[in-house]
């Protein structure tokens, strides 16, 4: 699996009048891991909701590879070759560790056999081959996490969506996490864009970085570019966490 | 052969040899049981079998129909009606029967998935089709209207035109249940089987990983139909009437869910363990309530058991009595 | 059209008004019910036909009419439907529906079969003094009994209405419905207000058994065609909303009286069932419903 181009023009989105995301344009090339950050309730969500076809855009596109994807269902999104992971983790709970990937594998491997293969070697990639007949629902937050992972790469993609991945890890976590996406970017060309809060996740891994805040893009740049940017800095006054 | 494999992956082999002596054993019942066991089992079957179908709806992709009657009504309406004005033999007539039911069920399930209509709401959605072709065969006379439908009945065997006596029926509706089976088996290991979970599991996630959600449960509802339809089907050629009173009625929804809930949902020994200890107990209360000669005794029973089953084993059945026995069921 | 059907179709409306009341309040007690704890009672039905049957015993054997026995039996339904709630619902809420749906099938069939073993088959209805008295309006005229207990009905309601929003646990309740979660925090005892408002949906249902028991006589076969009837009125008229349930019953009423009388008495409910269905598809929240529900 290669990357994708994915490229956002003049997005947009409100919410009964509140205006969740205005005018928000950029773009990651194929092959690159770039990073979405911002503070709080700014709409980093929101605008991965919508490459991810869960909202439809009130204004602007969303493509991939020059091929429109937004407006899509989300299984369609998927298809297309978008992978995601949700904020606030949605394993298959009752299913086991195995079973979760396999699901996933089986967007491109309609054999079951195969399928659970596939899924097996991601989880061993992952580091939890040894936990793979466990139920999801029975898994500490981190494991769910790389679960999460695991079964949005099954699927293939071309584009991975991350959100918020690395919240609760510890910092060895985090280290393995990132030398996991980095090893995987640069073996496949995965396309990568990682929203984050942990900005020892964003130095190592990105990039380029887009800020948002409030809904729209305030500054993008490299990650040194953007730790010196005024603008950013007055938006983060007082919240930045530091790890 | 491959199917083979697959449908008997993973399962232990003292449980297939268990499955097979509980087929042999079945087989050969009729020469052992009199005409009441017979027909004691006959029930038991069709209960399993019904049940099996409206499982594949509810149990594996997680939407309550309580209008399951409407599949079952209208398939033993079509063949048997085939069969009353032109002639038409079941085994040809069924086709028609399936596709009649097939269609209404995916009306039903289309509407209901289109307009987001989950849980209570999709069950009295299901209602109100099940009670609204009620009526209006109650006043439909190419179907007999509320005097109901006969097919003549004779001494011939007839195994074309289902004519015939019980053991007839008993293997059709052995060789339905088993099929039934059979066929859950193979979906659950499937890809549509594994979608199936996912969407009963977390449909949003399901989506994010590439299911396609409506198409899924749309295929759900018209092999659960389409199944149930049999049912109907048989029915009508081995009771010989139809009524649009009973055939469509809400108490014969219930009792095709009852079997799958009690025996254990979304399992496949479910449905059969329910309607097992559904029909024993049928059978015991319908003795015990002999002393009383207090009209309505049998039923209270009945609801008795019915209330402390979901209150003691609210999972059913057969995943405690697997747990006991120390079998897993792979319950996914 | 000829004045003579003109007068048929208005007399079917003011008859279908009157029933419809009745019908309201029943479901006005499964509104309560479902719309506080998302209980799906398939016993609905089933306690109003109980409600029948003692309000037609106490005149059968005490002489008491429906309208004196009503208090004692609406105060006897909410005390069996606190305990029952207590006791048996509660560690149902919450839980999948099919699971509900079984324990409440078996609550009907043990009440069902219970006024069977007790009462018979045999339909039972009551002969009141007023039964041929009429009030005329002008051409149209209206059964005594039925406007008296439409009446009842009304005042009954009006003081439901009285008593969610003007009493300390009528507000409780809505609060515990609206947000759960925010109610156990502000340290409401979010059990014993459901199981309050169990006994006060049961006690509604006893009442509206106490009237219907007055225009319908009573069999033990009627029960699931009043749960259904219920459902059907609640979901038409919009969950949680007390004027919703009495429109939708006054809708489902006349519905029924005027296809009663255009099309033929057994497709009434025909119309019924069309109705819900396209409330289902169209407006879900029902017709005074909010959306979002």
């Amino acid at each position: 699996m290669s990357g994708a181009r994915l490229e956002l023009d003049g997005v947009g989105k409100a919410f009964r009048g509140l205006r969740a995301v205005h005018d928000v344009s950029f773009s990651v090339p194929a092959g690159t891991i770039h990073a979405l950050i911002g503070p709080n309730g700014a709409g980093k969500t929101t605008i991965f909701n919508m490459i991810a076809g869960v909202y439809v855009p009130d204004a602007g596109t969303v493509t991939l590879d020059g091929r429109k994807i937004s407006g899509l269902r989300p299984d369609r999104v998927c298809d297309a070759g978008v992978g995601r992971t949700f904020q606030i983790v949605k394993p298959f709970r009752g299913l086991s560790v195995l079973e979760n990937v396999t699901i996933g594998a089986l967007h491109q491997r309609p054999d079951l056999g195969e399928a659970r293969e596939v899924a097996a070697s991601l989880l061993a990639q992952l580091g939890l081959h040894d936990r793979r007949h466990q139920l999801a629902e029975n898994l500490t937050l981190p494991d769910r996490k790389r679960l999460e992972v695991a079964r949005a790469l099954a699927t293939e993609p071309k584009v991975l969506l991350l959100d918020e991945v690395m919240a609760g890890l510890r910092p060895t976590e985090i280290d393995v996490m990132v030398a996991f996406l980095r090893d995987l970017n640069a073996r496949t060309g995965l396309t990568i864009l990682l929203i984050e809060h942990v900005m020892r996740a964003v130095m190592a891994l990105a990039r380029e970085v887009v800020v948002v805040s409030y809904g729209e893009k305030i500054a993008e740049g490299t990650p040194q570019e953007i730790s010196r940017h005024q603008a950013v800095l007055d938006v983060y006054l007082g919240e930045q966490e530091m790890s | 052969m491959k199917l083979i494999r697959r449908l008997t992956d993973g399962v232990p082999s003292r449980a297939l040899w268990a499955l097979g002596v509980l087929l042999v054993a079945l087989l050969v019942a009729p020469a052992l049981l009199g005409k009441y066991g017979l027909s004691v089992l006959i029930l038991i079957l069709y209960f399993a079998f019904v049940g099996q179908a409206w499982n594949i709806m509810m149990g594996f992709a997680g939407q309550l129909s309580l209008g399951h009657a409407l599949y079952a009504g209208l398939g033993g309406y079509v063949a048997a009606g085939l069969f009353f004005h032109y002639g038409l033999g079941p085994w040809a007539g069924v086709f028609v029967a399936v596709a009649a039911a097939a269609a209404a069920g995916a009306i039903v399930g289309y509407l209901g998935f289109r307009f987001s209509l989950a849980g209570v709401y999709f069950a009295l959605l299901t209602i109100a089709f099940s009670e609204f072709t009620r009526l209006a065969f109650d006043h439909w006379e190419w179907a007999g209207g509320s005097g109901g439908l006969f097919l003549k009945v004779d001494s011939t065997v007839d195994v074309w035109n289902l004519r015939g006596g019980p053991l007839l029926f008993y293997y059709l509706i052995l060789a339905l249940a088993v099929g039934a089976f059979i066929l859950c088996r193979a979906l659950l290991e499937s890809r549509l089987g594994r979608y199936w979970l996912a969407i009963r599991e977390d449909a949003e996630a399901a989506q994010a990983v590439g299911v396609p959600v409506l198409r899924c449960k749309m295929i759900a509802v018209v092999i659960s139909a389409g199944l149930t339809a049999l049912a109907g089907v048989w029915n009508a050629f081995y009771y010989n009437n139809l009524f649009p009173e009973t055939a469509f009625a809400m108490g014969r929804s219930i009792e095709i869910t009852l079997a799958p809930i009690i025996g254990g949902l979304g399992t496949l020994f479910g449905p059969m363990v329910g309607a097992v200890v559904l029909t024993g107990l049928g059978e015991v209360f319908t003795d015990a309530s002999e002393y009383f000669h207090v009209p309505g005794m049998k039923q209270i029973f009945y609801g008795l058991a019915l209330l402390v089953i979901v209150i003691y084993r609210p999972a059913g059945i057969w995943p405690w009595l697997a747990g006991r026995l120390g079998i897993g069921e792979r319950r996914p | 059209m000829t004045s003579d059907f003109l007068l048929s179709l208005a007399q079917a409306v003011s008859k279908g008004l009157l029933t419809g009341m009745v019908y309201g309040l029943m479901a006005l007690g499964l509104s309560v019910i479902f719309g506080v704890m998302r209980v799906v009672n398939f016993a609905h039905g089933e306690i109003m036909v109980v409600g029948m049957y003692l309000a037609w015993m106490g005149f059968e054997y005490l002489q008491v009419s429906p309208m004196l026995s009503l208090p004692v039996i609406a105060a006897l339904f909410f005390a069996a439907g606190y305990a029952l709630q207590r006791t048996l619902i509660s560690p149902f809420i919450g839980r999948p529906e099919h699971q509900q749906f079984l324990l409440l099938l078996a609550v009907a069939i043990l009440l069902v079969n219970g006024c069977l073993a007790i009462a018979g088959p045999d339909s039972r209805s009551i002969q009141m003094e007023s039964q041929f008295d009429s009030y005329d309006l002008g051409p149209l005229v209206f059964d005594a009994v039925r406007l008296h207990a439409a009446l009842a009905a009304v005042a009954i309601a009006g003081l439901l209405w009285l008593f969610f929003t003007r009493t300390r646990t009528g507000k409780s309740i809505r609060a515990a419905a609206d947000n759960n979660m925010g109610a156990l925090v502000v340290g409401l005892d979010v059990r014993r207000l459901y199981a309050f408002t169990f006994g006060v949906g049961a006690a509604c249902v006893g009442a509206a058994g106490a009237l219907m028991i007055t225009i319908i006589p009573v069999t033990p076969f009627l029960a699931a065609e009043y749960t259904l009837l219920a459902f059907v009125i609640v979901i038409v008229g919009g969950l949680g909303s007390m004027t919703g349930a009495l429109m939708g019953g006054l809708l489902i009423g006349v519905s029924e009286a005027v296809a009663g009388l255009l099309l033929q008495p057994s497709l009434k409910s025909m119309v019924s069932f069309g109705i819900l269905i396209l409330v289902l598809l169209l407006r879900p929240q029902g017709l005074f419903g909010k959306s979002g529900a």
